[in-house]
């Protein structure tokens, strides 16, 4: 039986006291090897515990830290309080039916969700998407990222204790709130994508809205970086905080923004090039100081660098054509040939009933570039339509891992300031 | 991803393995290698000091539901200087599942490795503090095996009283 230092003082816990006992075992372990004077005079030293209901750590994270004075001695996560076993129920449904459940995992991003598990299912298909509906999988993945930044922002700049900035942040976002129901008929959980291409084309006004956003949104991100880049109070708050080298970077797995900030140009959209991204202009932001103003300064670029992707892909976009792949074997046939036609009725009822079967013993890997870093699908396939094994390479798992090492050494106050920083999401950390 | 450069990396896994390397897939064009358990941590050591495998982005555990060497723990590895993915599969028998961890050749091996052993029950020999990441220690049961009901097991993790005068 555990025997806690003598020192500090605890409660008893009530529900799950082997996990308890466990996780506060393993805090007094790590380590180990440092000798720790237990005498403690003044008794500075305590056990906090943060979350998991706390408003600052995005979700249900729980962080357990141990204090000496102000400082973080060491620190341990506790995750798993929004585990749904979302790989397990992927192994028991169709792949077009476990689409709508990506959009729970990162649900500030969904959209870029959809879109990684249709690009992974058709790679284990063999299959080949009309451009047009890649254009659109590309404009609202970039979307999708310039929002999931927007509430980081957000949230981030309100840790430090700016409230009002939330606000403007959250105007901004519900505009693509409107753009996204104008789309795909939903504001938040948008399930556009389907295996093979898109559900339905965008509309002139959802075109037009597109465009506005994009004519006013470079504004207000000036007007951002205008009273952010050379605020004293913000600089202070951030600068040296939950710094990492890139190394140790590497070492610990981070991903997306965090890892770009300690200097590794690791973007998915470059390294390994999917949909349409090599015939892209655009800049991959990297910084080398790896502390939290730096992920700071590589996500307000990534935002101006996603607008004028989407300029591009407005440009390059063909008017018209297909946004689904027309071969009923492979995906769902369109409304009218449903409701006008016997086979069309029955091709339906096929893709819902069994859906598109990979070829047996197949395995394969797809990543894309979420605005959280790399969200990569492993499937592993028996030759039916359900996934034998899916697996989620979450990118918000590998950053949390870096934060029981980031923490180390940082001060109390400053843990809600990285958190905010490395931007998890506990629905993708804990699938 | 360059064609070139991978034959030539999977070139130098094949002269190191030799007999070792069991089977090799390169059908999505990332290279699947199975390898010898024995030789697992040596294979890693060989693959991050030698071929520059420096990030190791996930550990990847399935169930294959065979009476034979019924788990399968896949490695993904990347290369950020070659542009190289590379995943490297182990299989582990059903009775005892143990697996050397590789925690001591990349860092962020440790919470993936846990991840393994609480959906599978696979124990990494060596790891620093293997405890289940997800789920409560007061669980008894690896959810991801095939054999574990979709709905779960009643009664498995004592649950807090909804009821507010319960005392």
């Amino acid at each position: 039986m555990f025997q806690p230092d003598s020192n500090i003082s605890r409660k008893k816990p009530t529900y799950f006291r082997e996990h308890q006992e466990a996780l506060y075992k393993s805090l007094e372990d790590k380590h180990a090897t440092v000798e720790v004077d237990q005498s403690d005079p003044l008794a500075t030293r305590m056990t906090l515990n943060m979350g998991p209901q706390h408003p600052a750590t995005h979700g249900v994270l729980r962080v357990l830290m141990e204090l000496d004075g102000e400082v973080i001695t060491k620190c341990r996560l506790d995750t798993g309080y929004l585990h749904r076993g979302i790989e397990k129920m992927a192994e028991n449904k169709t792949y077009q039916e476990f689409m709508p459940y990506t959009d729970r995992m990162d649900y500030l991003s969904p959209y870029s969700n959809n879109v990684a598990l249709c690009l992974a299912v058709e790679k284990i298909a063999n299959m080949e998407i009309p451009d047009r509906a890649t254009y659109i999988r590309m404009i609202c993945c970039e979307l999708a990222r310039i929002s999931s930044h927007l509430l980081w922002l957000g949230t981030m700049i309100m840790d430090a204790g700016a409230l009002s900035f939330f606000l403007w942040t959250f105007r901004e976002r519900e505009k693509l709130y409107d753009i996204f129901d104008e789309v795909a008929g939903h504001r938040f959980t948008v399930s556009h994508s389907r295996i093979g291409g898109v559900n339905n084309d965008f509309t002139p006004v959802a075109e037009e809205k597109i465009r506005k956003f994009l004519r006013e949104f470079p504004d207000e991100l000036k007007g951002w970086h205008k009273i952010l880049d050379r605020n004293r109070i913000f600089v202070d708050r951030n600068n040296g905080v939950g710094a990492i080298g890139h190394e140790e970077g590497i070492a610990i797995g981070l991903a997306g923004p965090s890892l770009r900030a300690t200097g590794i140009a690791y973007d998915i959209r470059t390294f390994e090039p999917y949909m349409l991204y090599d015939q892209m202009d655009f800049m991959v932001p990297t910084r080398t100081e790896g502390d939290n103003l730096a992920r700071y300064y590589c996500r307000m670029e990534e935002m101006a660098e996603s607008v004028r992707i989407i300029e591009q892909c407005f440009e390059k976009m063909p008017k018209k054509g297909p946004i689904r792949v027309d071969d009923a074997k492979k995906s769902y046939p369109s409304k009218d040939e449903v409701y006008y036609s016997m086979e069309g009725l029955i091709h339906d009822f096929m893709m819902t009933d069994t859906g598109i079967c990979p070829p047996a013993g197949a395995e394969c890997y797809h990543a894309i570039e979420a605005p959280k870093g790399e969200l990569g699908f492993y499937i592993q396939s028996d030759g039916t339509g359900h996934p034998w094994r899916l697996k989620i390479n979450s990118p918000s798992f590998s950053n949390l891992q870096g934060l029981e090492t980031i923490l180390d050494g940082e001060m109390v106050a400053d843990t809600v300031v990285v958190i905010g920083g490395l931007d998890p999401v506990m629905g993708d950390s804990d699938k | 991803m360059n064609i070139e450069i991978r034959d030539n990396l999977l070139q130098d896994i094949r002269e190191f393995m030799g007999e070792d390397l069991l089977e090799m897939n390169l059908e999505y064009i990332h290279p699947l290698l199975r390898i010898k358990r024995d030789r697992l941590h040596d294979a890693c050591r060989f693959l991050k000091n030698t071929l520059h495998f420096i990030y190791l982005n996930e550990i990847i555990g399935t169930d294959r539901f065979t009476s034979e060497d019924r788990f399968e723990v896949i490695y993904h590895l990347i290369s950020l200087r070659n542009r190289q993915r590379l995943f490297l599969k182990v299989r582990v028998e059903e009775e005892n599942p143990v697996l050397p961890t590789v925690t001591d050749i990349w860092k962020s091996a440790n919470w993936n490795e846990r991840e393994v052993f609480d959906m599978f029950g696979i124990r990494f020999e060596g790891h620093p503090d293997l405890r289940r990441i997800f789920l409560p220690e007061d669980f008894k049961y690896y959810p991801l095996r095939k054999e574990f009901p979709l709905l779960g097991v009643p009664g498995s993790l004592e649950m807090p009283n909804t009821t507010p005068d319960h005392d």
